[in-house]
């Protein structure tokens, strides 16, 4: 058996094993049929708290509480639930700690690939055994979600709009039936009390597997937003700048807090369609510009500084990155990228490197 | 002073705008069966509100002071919706039969202080909504949800009497806590007025009289100091001169974000829990699924059905015996909606403001809106006739640009006074317009109904330009740009102008966006007429160019042959614009045409139509644009391309041709050289490009084709000579204007 310190990365269920253990023990209030913790208790969990007996509780999702209310309520009205974002808003992350909090394990888990097959969803077949033995319980190969069926627990589908339509349409028997039939073996199963789905989608990411109005009605959803100030963001980059470089062991480039806020703010303004001082709107890019991405052109930006530069980040370490991830595609992106540095890059004071260093990076 | 005689004075201290506090106060009324009621307000109002009859809900006694020498003067607003608990006690007097007093200090005072507006100055030393205050110090975000909870829910249903005792008790707490020690000294009249008030009711001999007033004023009703303390306080206040009637008001005005001082955050919500008989939660959300399918959104009654669940659990999750309109808006948006945050802001728009515009009784007297408008006339000379009339328009003139600006105004405030007798549009290049007068007494109504954009007509006309600002697309922003450049509306122009900017960086492509630049490149021109200010327009003119040539390739490249008439129509179109703005606008537009031009992408028109352009503009000399036609209509290229482009560059008349040997001799040699089936295909298109020309350039054309053809080749036939007898008339004008443009310098 292995502990939370053995693995490279414990499960919350792991890592936060006290906190929860000290809720459930505080905990008075009523507590749905197959829940380890009441609702309020999983809301607490979730936004920290400190308890009676001293211990206190991590925040795990720092933001707005009601998204993290919705998201409790949707569950203990037995609904799935469906969080929204782009990536880098913490999706996967408060998924694994409400599957933690609600049932104690976070581990039931479908990843959502273009090779994910209906066998994730639902079953699949152990074929020594069934080849010697025939059809059998014992032959057969429960998926996550069948366990989480059986045993009344959440279980967690990522990246939703990864997973095949067919694949998908799977998931719309379980959620409105709340049973899995094994015509193999004339039998079914049939959920318990407790069972759920949350999922995670990538709300930018489209042309991939859209969900069908079908599905996307069984969901309640939650839409994760970016980080909501430029402060808030730029502290996230420079940490996880700092964490990336020291593992990638890039000789040490003071990473320039200017550059850090320019790329930030390039990003913010590109997605939210305006200038941070509000006066000004730009049009928005296909790409999707999350504050993850911003974290790799800074890291790349890095390197490029370290290895080929002069030591220090500069303008034109950033700007190829930048346009890369800026310019998905090369029409419509190209043109929205030209007009953010004619109309708001050219004019601001102390962004002349960056605009020129652009320009040409642009080509 | 002993306590009030609490079995003949009932005070009813309320939330402002509370639906809760309206349905108390209803029941509370109907219970003491009062003679007399009295409301917090202006007293000049106490003749006003025997008319709340003929009046429809939400409304607003508006006090108005003119300002000095015809200014915009100041006014204060006492709005009430139909879940204002003062309408309600307002509404139970009207009925009953029973008198009236408004008991706030009177608003000849309050308009000499400086924040005239919400009738009370900020900074007064209490909270802005003590219910509020006390609701959050309960943990409880939504004041008015705790007040339903903690007020009217108290003690279960049925006869629990009224809960005004426990909110004046409450109250008095939170006053010893909140704002210790006597009241800041308005406040403190405003409480001294509100008990002089009181007694001079019981010394009038009222048998019950219940006072409707905010929560926080009840203990000091209560508990009154003696009276020559209050006599003291309000003597020899300042006043002016003022007046005051009944406006219409509207739910948006009412929200929180207009500025009203106890304003609602969701008069829409507000307006629901008062109106619907039960279940609100279900019925809103029935609701929303109704505005959201009538949008083309798929919500099935499934989706209802999991939001109530939803708001109910996120209602137990969040300690709440009901759930409230944070629940119901979280419903919307998780379940209803699906997430989509478009839809969701459109939902709550609609419902949470739920726009509404009441109606002020008819017999109110005159607003100032319409006084301001008896001035102007009178100033300018404009009589109201229901006789229709026409009226010539010099802009020139001092008076006539400002009749001109006067009928503009009314015009954007909906007020139809005067229609312009030609297309305004056409004639803003002159110096002249014509309006065709009639007054429709239908025109009164929708002068008083503008009455609620403010109280000057150039104040008001600016509030109502923003608001149509506020969400207009592109076009209806280009024409909006236009009509407060005629109405001489400077403040709001550059609003206008930013929201225009904005709009089009938001836009759906270049289109548009050309289709939007030369109207106000052109606004920008005559705006020197009017004597605007024209450079904020050149401004935004230009701001739209630089979006226009960032995104020109892509959208001239790759069109069809019918999207490339309209492409090439708008390439004309922008460029005169570009020429009209000069400078720095002009060159970039220039600079831009020219990186275009070579690209074999471009629709054959286009390419043909910018090279014109360019070559019209000094960009390409005439052995270089040779070069391009040459490349154009060379073997390789497809004859079809190759004739749009001919029509493109030929657009503007065939003189060009006529003169220019180089350029035909490419041509000509071109069209030599089509083999019989390329030649039949071109030739409709080339019939058409050269039936445009006039029968004089064809004939021009034809002579120096026919001369190449000649032994002897091109250029060899000598020039006519000028015939002095006819060019003299032309002659003599041109020396006319020339000679006048001199004078001039």
């Amino acid at each position: 058996m292995t502990g939370p310190d053995d693995v490279l990365r414990p499960h919350a269920e792991q890592r936060f094993a006290g906190e929860l253990a000290a809720l459930a023990a505080e905990d008075g209030r009523p507590r749905p049929p197959g829940w380890r913790l009441s609702p309020w208790a999983v809301s607490r969990y979730l936004l920290g708290c400190t308890l009676g007996d001293g211990t206190v509780v991590t925040p795990k999702y720092i933001g707005a509480r009601r998204i993290v209310e919705v998201a409790v309520a949707t569950l203990a009205t037995d609904r799935a639930l469906l969080l929204l974002g782009v990536p880098g808003t913490a999706k996967t992350w408060l998924s694994e700690h409400l599957a933690a909090a609600v049932s104690g394990d976070s581990t039931l888990l479908v990843q959502g690939t273009a090779g994910t097959t209906e066998e994730a969803v639902r079953y699949g077949w152990n074929y020594a055994r069934l080849l010697s033995d025939g059809p059998s319980r014992e032959a057969l190969v429960p998926s996550p979600v069948m366990t989480a069926m059986a045993e009344g627990r959440p279980a967690r589908v990522e990246e939703l709009t990864r997973l095949p339509s067919e694949v998908q349409d799977a998931l719309i028997t379980v959620l409105s039936e709340k049973a899995m039939p094994v015509p193999e073996l004339g039998t079914e199963v049939q959920a318990r009390p407790g069972f759920t789905v949350i999922a995670t989608a990538n709300d930018r990411d489209r042309g991939v597997n859209e969900p069908s109005s079908a599905l996307r009605r069984r969901f309640n959803t939650v839409v994760l937003p970016v980080p909501a100030t430029a402060e808030e963001e730029v502290d996230i980059v420079t940490r996880r700048v700092a964490d990336l470089g020291r593992s990638l062991g890039l000789p040490e480039v003071p990473a320039g807090l200017e550059e850090i806020r320019r790329v930030v703010t390039v990003f913010r303004e590109l997605r939210q369609g305006a200038t941070e001082d509000g006066r000004a709107a730009v049009a928005s890019p296909s790409g999707t510009l999350s504050t993850a991405e911003a974290v790799s052109v800074l890291t790349h930006g890095l390197a490029m500084a370290a290895h080929f530069g002069d030591g220090v980040l500069r303008p034109s370490d950033v700007a190829s990155g930048v346009h890369g991830a800026v310019v998905q595609d090369p029409v419509a992106d190209g043109v929205v990228w030209r007009e953010y540095l004619e109309t708001v890059a050219r004019t601001r004071p102390g962004w002349r490197d960056f605009y020129t260093a652009c320009r040409e990076a642009a080509g | 002073m002993t306590a009030i005689d609490t079995d003949r004075v009932h005070v009813l201290g309320v939330r402002h705008h509370g639906p809760g506090s309206a349905r108390a106060v209803r029941a509370a009324l109907r219970e003491i069966g009062p003679d007399a009621v009295l409301v917090e307000g202006p007293p000049e109002a106490d003749v006003l509100a025997g008319m709340v009859g003929e009046a429809e809900p939400p409304v607003a006694l508006l006090a108005h002071a003119p300002g000095a020498g015809g200014g915009a003067g100041r006014a204060a607003f006492w709005p009430f919706a139909v879940f204002s608990p003062e309408w309600q006690a307002l509404l139970y007097a009207h009925e009953h039969g029973c008198r009236v007093r408004f008991c706030d200090l009177p608003a000849a005072h309050l308009l000499t202080l400086e924040e005239g507006a919400g009738g009370a100055p900020a900074g007064s030393g209490r909270p802005a909504d003590p219910l509020g205050a006390l609701a959050e110090a309960a943990g409880h975000g939504d004041p008015e949800r705790w007040w339903e909870d903690a007020v009217e829910h108290r003690g279960g249903d049925g006869g629990a009497g009224s809960p005004f005792p426990a909110v004046a008790e409450a109250m008095a707490e939170a006053r010893a806590r909140l704002a210790p020690g006597p009241p800041p000294l308005h406040e403190a009249r405003r409480e001294a007025r509100m008990r002089t008030v009181l007694r001079s009711a019981l010394r009038a001999g009222h048998r019950r009289i219940a006072v409707v007033c905010g929560a926080w004023h009840a203990p000091a009703l209560l508990d009154p100091p003696p009276a020559s303390g209050d006599r003291e306080l309000l003597r020899g206040l300042p006043r002016v001169k003022s007046s005051v009637t009944w406006i219409p008001w509207s739910h948006g005005r009412l929200a929180a974000g207009s500025g009203y001082r106890a304003g609602v955050r969701a008069p829409g919500w507000y307006h629901h829990l008062f109106t619907a008989p039960d279940r609100p939660v279900e019925r809103w959300l029935v609701e929303a699924a109704r505005r959201l399918r009538a949008e083309g959104a798929e919500v099935s009654s499934e989706h209802v059905i999991e939001g109530v669940r939803l708001a109910e659990a996120l209602a137990a999750l969040r300690g709440r015996p009901l759930p409230g309109l944070e629940e119901a808006a979280d419903a919307v948006s998780s379940v209803l909606c699906e997430g989509s945050a478009e839809r969701a802001a459109l939902v709550h728009r609609a419902l949470t403001v739920g726009e509404r515009l009441g109606s002020a009784p008819t017999s109110a007297p005159a607003v100032p809106l319409q006084r301001d408008l008896e001035a102007q006339r009178r100033r300018l000379r404009l009589r109201a006739e229901a006789e229709p009339r026409e009226i010539e328009l010099d802009l020139r003139e001092e008076s006539g640009r400002a009749r001109s600006v006067l009928l503009h105004r009314l015009r954007i405030l909906g007020v139809h006074w005067g229609v312009p007798a030609a297309d305004p549009v056409r004639a803003l290049g002159t110096f002249r317009e014509r309006w065709r007068l009639a007054w429709d007494p239908e025109l009164s109504v929708a002068l008083v109904e503008a009455g609620v954009w403010g109280n000057g007509i150039a104040e008001a006309a600016e509030a109502r330009a923003r608001e149509l600002a506020s969400g207009a697309d592109l076009p209806a922003l280009t024409s909006l740009t236009e009509r407060c450049l005629l109405a001489g509306l400077d403040g709001v122009l550059e609003e206008v102008l930013a929201a225009l900017s904005a709009r089009a960086a938001r836009g759906g492509g270049v289109g548009p966006l050309m289709a939007a630049v030369p109207p106000l490149a052109r606004a920008a021109r005559y705006g020197d007429v009017r004597r605007t200010g024209s450079a904020a327009l050149r401004a935004a003119a230009g701001a739209l160019l630089d979006r226009i040539r960032a995104g020109l390739g892509p959208a001239l490249t790759g069109l069809g042959e019918e999207a490339a008439v309209g492409a090439a129509a708008d390439v004309d179109a922008v460029h005169r614009a570009a020429v009209l703005l000069g400078g720095d606008a002009e060159r970039s537009w220039l600079d831009a045409l020219e990186r275009l031009a070579p690209d074999p992408a471009l629709p054959g028109l286009v390419a043909g139509r910018i090279h014109r352009l360019l070559r019209d503009a000094g960009r390409l000399d005439g052995g270089e644009a040779a070069d391009r036609l040459a490349l154009a209509v060379s073997p390789g290229a497809p004859p079809r391309r190759a004739t749009a482009w001919l029509e493109g560059f030929l657009a503007d008349g065939g003189l060009l041709l006529a003169h220019d040997p180089a350029l035909l001799a490419l041509v000509d040699e071109w069209l030599a050289g089509l083999d019989g089936a390329a030649f039949t295909s071109v030739l409709p298109l080339l019939r058409r490009t050269f039936g445009a020309f006039t029968a004089g350039e064809r004939a021009e054309i034809g002579r120096r084709a026919r001369a190449r053809g000649a032994p002897g080749g091109a250029g060899r036939e000598p020039e006519p000579a000028a015939d002095p007898a006819r060019a003299a008339a032309a002659a003599a004008t041109a020396a006319l204007i020339i000679r006048t443009a001199k004078e001039r310098e």
